[in-house]
């Protein structure tokens, strides 16, 4: 295995972007996946008589998808501190999420980096990640500069 | 008005939500490949001999799963009853909003968690694009053995949800995936077939009596100003402005989707006619809007219909001359 590339961490830097196919099978999987039998997660017609117009992802997967869009990118060496998320405009099926991060300040070898995912219809989450970073990457100490 | 449930509501603040809940399964690999790959989580760190939990699972590992909140999760009376309170007030959907964690150390196969959580705060009746109801808040402690392992604050919105269009039957035939309700059809007679004939052909056609010159519609067999029964048509430029509109908001029709705007359309030739006004949000359309005549296909299982419509110009202040 060869060494993991350094990463640059650094507040101001953006994360490149990740697109995710919001897929019927990604809905039900996450829900599974994450234990939540909830119906409006895997059953249309139920979904239909809550008043959604179809099933929609559950908080656990966009969790779950907000963190493995920070460890992709910081590598298998970095570690969730802390993931605090918060949910507007649904994902349906059929739908594209993308996934954008920046760095918002670094604290020794500890990051905040604040997500947004947004959807065809809106802003889906919103939140900040905690994460440490592992020995090798370069952090430049400093908190975010405004005017970038 | 004072917010009898509210205040009910509210002395649930503090109460326990969950006592010594245990985790219905150990901290076990296959859960994690199966929640990596519905993630799409290709991270080493999460296999092998060494293998951590992805941090983002700590709730995963305290649900209650298909066969509930039953036995060793810890559910609280309290929680129930907090529950079972809103679903009689109508507040029976619930949608998590916030979720914030925080990852003390990381879960690895053989873990067994337990876990306590509080219900922390009730907020007062919200109402938001999904409905009225209540944000019920949650902090819960995971431990293994004696350690803290993370902290995970919820928050949901049990509520009573605001537009349901129209019945379950209704939405069942109106609003089924792949298949369009059927619109309106049109009522076709003697004094108005040349009107439909026009619009099939994509023309506006006015009426206009030979006696004396004045433009009617909609179409009639005679005229209002002098009583002559004889005709011709003018084809209409398609220029007009929104002389008054209405908005639909009920009831519904499963054709449509409320709310919609009606205008009621003054052409340039002085007549006004009855449509949709499309190209702008129901609440943007106002008196003097400036629209422009297109033709519109709609198909549904009755086959196509063409209709005229009326697009919203471009904000020409003062005016096109």
């Amino acid at each position: 295995m060869t060494a993991e590339a350094p990463v640059r961490v650094k507040a101001g830097d953006e994360l490149p972007p990740l697109e995710i196919e919001i897929t019927r099978t990604l809905i039900v999987a996450g829900a599974v996946a994450s234990r939540d039998y909830q119906d409006v997660h895997h059953d249309a017609e139920a979904a239909r008589q809550k008043g959604s117009p179809d099933i929609f992802m559950n908080i656990l997967t966009t969790n779950g998808l907000v963190g493995r869009y920070i460890t992709d990118h910081f590598g298998p060496g970095a570690t969730l501190r802390k993931v605090a998320i918060r949910l507007g405009a649904p994902n349906y099926p059929g739908d594209t999420m993308v996934l954008t991060g920046r760095i918002e300040e670094t604290d020794g070898d500890t990051a905040t980096v604040r997500v947004l995912g947004a959807n065809g219809i809106g802003r889906h989450v919103t939140g900040t990640v905690t994460v440490t970073v592992p020995t090798g990457h370069e952090v430049t100490a400093s908190t975010s500069e405004a005017g970038e | 008005m004072v917010d009898e449930l509210g205040a009910r509501l509210k002395t649930y603040e503090g109460r326990a939500a969950a006592v010594a809940g245990r985790g219905k399964d150990p901290v076990n690999e296959p859960m994690i490949r199966h929640w990596c790959e519905a993630m799409g989580d290709t991270n080493p760190a999460y296999a092998g001999p060494d293998a951590v939990a992805p941090p983002t699972m700590l709730q995963a590992w305290t649900m209650g799963g298909l066969s509930g909140y039953t036995g060793r999760t810890g559910r609280t009376g309290a929680y129930d009853e907090l529950f079972d309170l809103l679903d009689e007030a109508g507040c029976t959907s619930v949608v998590a909003t916030d979720c914030e964690q925080e990852y003390l150390r990381p879960l690895r196969p053989g873990d067994e968690v337990t876990f306590d959580a509080v219900i922390e705060s009730v907020s007062d009746r919200k109402t938001t694009k999904l409905g009225t109801g209540y944000f019920v808040t949650t902090r819960m402690d995971v431990r293994v053995g004696p350690d803290l392992v993370g902290t995970h604050r919820f928050r949901i919105l049990k509520y009573a949800p605001a537009h349901k269009k129209g019945n379950g039957k209704e939405r069942r035939e109106g609003k089924r995936e792949g298949v369009r309700a059927r619109r309106p059809r049109l009522v076709v007679n003697r004094d108005n077939a040349g009107f439909w004939e026009g619009v099939q052909r994509h023309q506006l056609l006015i009426q206009r009596c030979t006696d004396c010159g004045t433009l009617r519609h909609p179409w009639l067999p005679g005229c209002n100003a002098c009583g002559g029964p004889d005709w011709d048509t003018v084809e209409a430029s398609g220029e007009g402005t929104v002389y008054s509109y209405v908005v639909m908001h009920h009831p519904p029709f499963p054709a449509f989707d409320p709310p919609y705007a009606v205008g009621l359309i003054e052409l340039a030739e002085g007549v006004r006619i009855v449509s949709n006004v499309v190209g702008v949000p129901y609440d943007k359309v106002r008196m003097g809007l400036p629209v422009r005549l297109e033709f519109q296909r709609y198909d549904d299982e009755d086959g196509p219909l063409v209709l005229p419509v009326f697009r919203a110009q471009e904000d020409r202040e003062g005016g096109a001359g």
